[in-house]
C-alpha cells in the first residue's frame, strides 16, 4: 500500500505483521488484571508477549510514534496510554511536538 | 412487513462515554455536541424504532487483529460491552434479534457477500455510545440491535462503494422480512479525524461538509473516492465513514434529511449526527 500521506502511517498488512506482538500485548490490557500485571513488572510482561527489540525501546521511553513505526495500532495503543491516564490528546501532543495545551487549541482552530 | 423508518448517523468518540458519566452535557465544552440529540431524541420518540441495524467498527474488543473479518453480523440474544482497557464505563446489555440478524445473514450470502457470522459478539464503544446518545440513561428496553461490524481499521479495507452495496443489501433483505417492524438503521463513528502520526489533530471541515451534504442524495458520488485518497482527505481515522455509507445503502425509498449537527472539536474527532428519513414511496436502487 502506498505510504505518501505526509505524517500518516498506513496499517496495512506489512504494519500489522510487524506490529502483532506489540498489538497483541496491547489487546491484553483489556484486563485490568493485565494492566495490573505490566504495572507491576514491565519488562517481564513485554518479554512474555515477544516484542522486537523496536518495539520494547519505544514502550520503555513511552514514544508513541516510534511504536507506530513498530507496527502498533493507535487503538491499541490507546489501551497501553490508559494505563498511564493518557488520552489520545495527550498522545496526539506527543507526536506532533506540541503541549497538550496547545494540540487542543489546534483542534479548536479547526472548526473556525 | 418491516419498514426502515430512516437512518442515523453518530461520532462514537469514547470520551463521549466519560462525559455521560459525569453529567457533562451542559458544559461549554459538550453542550453543542449534546444539544444536537435533542432533535433526536424527539425523533425516535416519534418514529418508535423497535429494531435498530448499528453499523460500526470494533476497536479492539470482540476482535483482535489476528482474525479480522471485512464484514461481521450479529446473530445473538444478547450483546454485551466489556472493559476497552481505556477507562471508559461499561455499558449495559443490549438484547439482540436473532430472527432478524439470521433473515440478514441468509439474504446477504445469497447477495455474494461472504460475512462472518457471530453467535457471540461483544461490542464496544463504537455501538453502546450511539445508543446511550439516542436513548439516555440506557432507555433502550424494548429495542433489540442487529450490530454489523465493518473493518475500518486494518488495511485493505473495503471500498465506499463496496459498503454501499452491503447497506443496499440489507435494506432489499429488510424489505423481505416478514413481520410488521419498524427498522432504524445506525452508522456510527467519525467524521474527519486521526488519532496517529505526525499528522495527529487532522481535521477537514470542507470535506466533512461534502461528504454530509453528498450522503443524503447522492451517496454514489463518494463512491469515486479511494481508501488511500478518502485517508488522505478525512484522516486515518476518518475512514469510519464506511458505517455511514452503509447506512445510505439501507435507506432503499426516497430520503430526506430531517437533522444534522456538526461540531469541531469533541476530543480529536470532528462530531456530526444526521437523521435521515427514510420515504417508503420511491422506486427502489439496484444494488
Amino acid at each position: 500500500m502506498k505510504q505518501d500521506i505526509p505524517g500518516t502511517i498506513m496499517f496495512d498488512g506489512e504494519q500489522a505483521q510487524k506490529g502483532l506482538a506489540l498489538n497483541r500485548m496491547c489487546y491484553s490490557f483489556n484486563s485490568a488484571e493485565n494492566r495490573a500485571a505490566f504495572l507491576k513488572d514491565e519488562d517481564a510482561y513485554c518479554a512474555k508477549y515477544g516484542l522486537s527489540n523496536e518495539q520494547r525501546t519505544a514502550v520503555k521511553s513511552r514514544n508513541v510514534l516510534r511504536m507506530i513505526e513498530g507496527g502498533g495500532n493507535v487503538y491499541y495503543l490507546a489501551k497501553l496510554a490508559g494505563i498511564f491516564g493518557l488520552n489520545v490528546q495527550d498522545i496526539g501532543a506527543q507526536q506532533t511536538n506540541t503541549t497538550v495545551d496547545q494540540f487542543k487549541a489546534k483542534l479548536v482552530a479547526a472548526g473556525r | 412487513m418491516s419498514r426502515i423508518i430512516g437512518g442515523i448517523a453518530t461520532t462514537h468518540v469514547p470520551s463521549i462515554g466519560k462525559a455521560i458519566a459525569e453529567n457533562k452535557q451542559n458544559d461549554p465544552y459538550w453542550k453543542p455536541f449534546f444539544k444536537g440529540f435533542d432533535y433526536v431524541h424527539y425523533w425516535l420518540a416519534r418514529e418508535k424504532p423497535d429494531v435498530a441495524v448499528v453499523f460500526y467498527n470494533d476497536h479492539g474488543l470482540n476482535f483482535f487483529l489476528d482474525k479480522m473479518p471485512t464484514f461481521a453480523v450479529g446473530a445473538a440474544n444478547e450483546y454485551r460491552n466489556e472493559d476497552e482497557g481505556w477507562g471508559i464505563p461499561v455499558s449495559g446489555t443490549i438484547d439482540g434479534h436473532p430472527a432478524l440478524s439470521w433473515h440478514l445473514i441468509n439474504a446477504l450470502v445469497a447477495d455474494d457477500f461472504d460475512i462472518t457470522m457471530c453467535q457471540d459478539m461483544l461490542i464496544d464503544h463504537a455501538v453502546t455510545i450511539p445508543m446511550t446518545l439516542m436513548w439516555p440513561r440506557e432507555k433502550w428496553q424494548g429495542i433489540r440491535i442487529v450490530p454489523v461490524a465493518i473493518n475500518t481499521v486494518q488495511h485493505p479495507l473495503p471500498s465506499l462503494s463496496r459498503c454501499l452495496k452491503l447497506g443496499r443489501s440489507i435494506g432489499r433483505a429488510i424489505d423481505s422480512y416478514k413481520p410488521d417492524l419498524r427498522i432504524l438503521i445506525v452508522g456510527t463513528g467519525g467524521l474527519s479525524h486521526q488519532l496517529d502520526g505526525k499528522r495527529a489533530g487532522f481535521i477537514n471541515k470542507e470535506f466533512d461538509k461534502l461528504c454530509m451534504d453528498r450522503i443524503v442524495n447522492e451517496p454514489e458520488t463518494l463512491t469515486g473516492y479511494s481508501i488511500h485518497d478518502f485517508v488522505k482527505e478525512a484522516g486515518a481515522q476518518g475512514v469510519e465513514f464506511l458505517n455511514w455509507m452503509a447506512m445510505r445503502g439501507a435507506l432503499t425509498g426516497q430520503v430526506a434529511e430531517v437533522h444534522r449537527n456538526y461540531h469541531i472539536p469533541i476530543s480529536n474527532t470532528a462530531a456530526a449526527t444526521m437523521v435521515l428519513e427514510n420515504h417508503a414511496e420511491a422506486k427502489r436502487k439496484a444494488a
